[in-house]
């Protein structure tokens, strides 16, 4: 059994390992030695921290699996409503730099009826070497038990070694199922993906913690090594016609009880903007003083063609509807550009940022969300955004 | 007919700081709570069984400490509570916790509703839900919002999708991951605490299910965690000074030169 111990005699006390514990399992004890308590998780952060290898992690004898039979990188591309979700291509084009790397190919995914066959164009375009067509008129319908059963079989029959699925709201739901149907490993919400040719194995790097600890996973062992993938962590490809690319059309059957109906979708009003896909968030929190405020930041969104989103705090007063909350219990967002106002910059809710400019305006100095903008406006946030609409009006800027 | 809430202990995340000047996390006084959206699951449980008489367990795998929000949870209504404890639990990545908890949810029977929180604050995956309900081969639905309706054969819920809403019938048994719309938690009763105090948790070691020793825990684990790191989140700013005007029309030009807005015509 695995097991995790301090080599007493080794250890100097020097307490690294202390704070490195993300579980506080840790603590000297009388004897000025590290003591690993019962909260541990075997989680390896320690082992790695201690500067004189003094923590031993013993795992057990695992058995060794043939992992040569399997070859190819995998992208699952979503097509929801006859529309391709941007992460697909993202992926792709991700998946192409480390298919080079590790001198394999990669594989566009895509499941759907009859009609999803025009989307393999673009997909050869943004970097798919070939594109594998799950055609069955019921998987028009995104359904977790469908896609799973379908998805699986081609793994059976293909055997790629690396999955990437966009972490959508379908993605994150199903992904798991595949990865428990195949009993392999499943990384999720990665923000770098890196290829290590040496030992043939992707890299998977992701936040945890509500984005306070990044760690670094591998799936040594198992076969495919799957990951999600939050949207707009990666750049699609530029498109590229002259790209040529094999499409493979496989005819599916469902599996026989699908257990599981959608019996309708709603885009609830003012939410038919998804926040994770806008490229301008305009960002509100307590701040901005009262529910009717937040009009102020539509107006400057509509202008900019961007998206409203708010801290949770609003969410809990009701100013605003939980779909456009940011940070660690609510949603990621990946925009170009995001305007803070009136938000304090609290860890939870810069974990759901991965914008490529910050703009923070708050009235207190001293407010920790200035830390981490590219631009600091200390003023107050109504005043800002009052002035920001006028402006806009007068001088005629709109979003590129 | 029985509904069983999965929870799980998670470190109090919002006592978590760094440190600016060592980079590292700052813990004073770390504390173990009931993962958040876990809270969201016992109350929904709670509300169900009021509504419809079903019986309520609570399972999580854990360390014994763990026993703590197991009583907390029998205080605030759940029926009973077991706890999935052994060296051979630990390590687990998603996958192996998924198995373990599904080998607890057999032996205790199974449920016909099986809830758990949309995600844990700690781990942040939200992937033990749908592998749980792939390992029980029964439906799930993530992110649920509210429970439109519910009898002993199927369900209807709202689910929060990435465009709006989506209402969706499952067949029962199944299992749902819960966001914190769904419901207000309620706290428990000076009754209720008084009453579990020391109410019994039934404790499983891994001899005690019918699984595979060698699909739990760090070896039953397909994942890897091989480095951690703490990001730096701190970048370099520039502080725009000046009248609102002056601020806006200097913002209104960065953002023309990194060509994220530019002037109509
Ligand atoms: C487990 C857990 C999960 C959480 N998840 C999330 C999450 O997903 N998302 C999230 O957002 N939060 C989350 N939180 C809450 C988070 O910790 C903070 O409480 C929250 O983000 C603060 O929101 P705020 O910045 O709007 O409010 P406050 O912290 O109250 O900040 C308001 C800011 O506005 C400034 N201000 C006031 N008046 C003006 C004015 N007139 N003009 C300009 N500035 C002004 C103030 O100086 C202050 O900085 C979570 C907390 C916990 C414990
Ligand atoms: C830094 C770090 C990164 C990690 N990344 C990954 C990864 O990418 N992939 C991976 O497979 N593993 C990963 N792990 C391991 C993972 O955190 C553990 O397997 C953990 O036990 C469950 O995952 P979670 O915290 O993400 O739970 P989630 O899947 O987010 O939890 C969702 C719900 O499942 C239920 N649940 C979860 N755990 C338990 C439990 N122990 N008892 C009862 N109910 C429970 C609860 O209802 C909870 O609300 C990581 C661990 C660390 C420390
Ligand atoms: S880091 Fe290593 S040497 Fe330092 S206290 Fe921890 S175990 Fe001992
Ligand atoms: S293995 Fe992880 S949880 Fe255990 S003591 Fe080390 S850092 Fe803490």
């Amino acid at each position: 059994m695995a097991s995790i111990k301090v080599l007493t005699d080794v250890c100097t006390g020097c307490e690294t390992c202390v704070s490195a514990c993300p579980f506080g399992a840790i603590a000297l004890n009388d004897d000025g030695v590290a003591e690993i308590g019962d909260t541990c998780t075997l989680c390896g952060s320690c082992v790695e921290a201690c500067p004189f290898e003094a923590i031993e992690l013993t795992k057990d004898e695992e058995k060794t699996v043939d992992l040569s039979m399997w070859h190819g990188i995998w992208v699952f591309c979503e097509i929801a409503n006859g529309t391709l979700r941007g992460v697909g291509p993202e992926l792709l084009g991700q998946a192409r730099k480390l298919a080079d790397e590790l001198h394999t190919d990669v594989t566009a995914l895509i499941l759907g009826d009859e009609g999803i066959k025009d989307f393999a164009p673009e997909l050869i375009a943004r970097g798919a070497d070939k594109v594998l067509a799950a055609v069955n008129p019921g998987l028009q319908q995104l359904n977790d038990i469908a896609y799973t059963g379908v998805i699986c079989e081609l793994v059976q029959k293909y055997h790629p070694e690396i999955i990437l699925l966009g972490a959508t709201g379908f993605g994150r739901s199903m992904a798991p199922r595949v990865a428990a149907r195949l009993r392999t490993g499943l990384t999720a919400d990665c923000t770098i993906l890196a290829a290590d040719t040496e030992n043939h194995l992707l890299q998977q790097t992701r936040p945890a913690f509500g984005g306070n600890l990044m760690a670094t996973i591998i799936c040594p062992k198992h076969r495919p090594q799957m990951a999600t993938v939050r949207p707009k962590v990666f750049a699609p490809l530029a498109a590229d016609e002259s790209r040529k690319g094999e499409i493979i059309v496989e005819n599916v059957q469902l599996p026989k009880d699908i257990l599981v109906e959608t019996l309708k979708s709603s885009t609830v009003a003012g939410e038919d903007v998804n926040i994770a896909d806008a490229d301008i968030i305009v960002a509100v929190g307590k701040g901005i003083g009262s529910a009717k405020n937040i009009a102020l930041a539509e107006q400057l969104a509509d202008l900019l063609g961007g998206a409203v989103a708010v801290t949770r705090p609003l969410v809990d007063l009701g100013w605003y509807g939980y779909a456009h909350q940011v940070g660690q219990t609510g949603k990621t967002v990946a925009p170009r550009l995001y305007i803070a106002c009136g938000i304090s910059g609290a860890i939870q809710h810069l974990a759901g940022i991965a914008a490529e400019t910050v703009v923070a305006v708050n009235n207190d100095p001293d407010a920790p969300i200035f830390a981490h903008a590219h631009y600091a406006i200390n003023s107050d946030c109504v005043d800002f955004l009052q002035t920001m609409v006028e402006t806009i009006k007068e001088k005629g800027y709109k979003a590129v | 007919m029985k509904i069983i809430v999965c929870i799980k202990q998670v470190p109090a995340t919002n006592e978590v700081r760094l440190d600016p000047v060592t980079n590292t996390i700052i813990r004073e006084g770390i504390e173990s709570i009931t993962n958040p959206f876990d809270t969201y699951a016992i109350e929904e449980a709670i509300r169900l069984k009021k509504k419809l008489g079903w019986q309520t367990a609570a399972v999580s795998m854990g360390i014994p400490a763990v026993k703590e929000i197991l009583r907390d949870s029998m205080a605030l209504g759940i029926d009973e509570a077991y706890l999935l404890s052994d060296r051979g639990f630990a390590g687990a990545d998603t996958l192996a916790t998924a198995y373990a908890l599904a080998g607890g949810i057999q032996k205790i029977g199974g449920g016909q509703l099986i809830i758990c929180g949309k995600m844990a604050t700690d781990g942040d995956t939200a992937q033990v839900g749908p592998m749980l309900a792939e390992m029980l081969s029964i439906p799930h639905v993530t992110d649920v919002a509210e429970i439109i309706r519910i009898d002993e054969k199927e369900m209807v819920c709202r689910k929060l999708t990435d465009d709006g809403y989506q209402e969706i019938k499952l067949h029962l048994p199944a299992l749902i991951t819960v966001n914190k719309e769904i419901n207000v938690p309620g706290l428990p009763s000076m009754q209720g605490i008084l009453d579990t105090y020391d109410a019994p948790v039934t404790t499983y070691t891994v001899s005690d299910l019918d699984v595979a020793p060698e699909l739990l825990g760090l070896a039953g684990s397909p994942t890897q965690v091989v480095r951690t790191f703490i990001p730096n989140l701190a970048i370099d700013n520039e502080w725009l000074t000046g009248t609102v005007n002056q601020q806006t029309d200097a913002l209104l030009s960065r953002l023309s030169e990194h060509n994220i807005i530019e002037k109509e015509g």
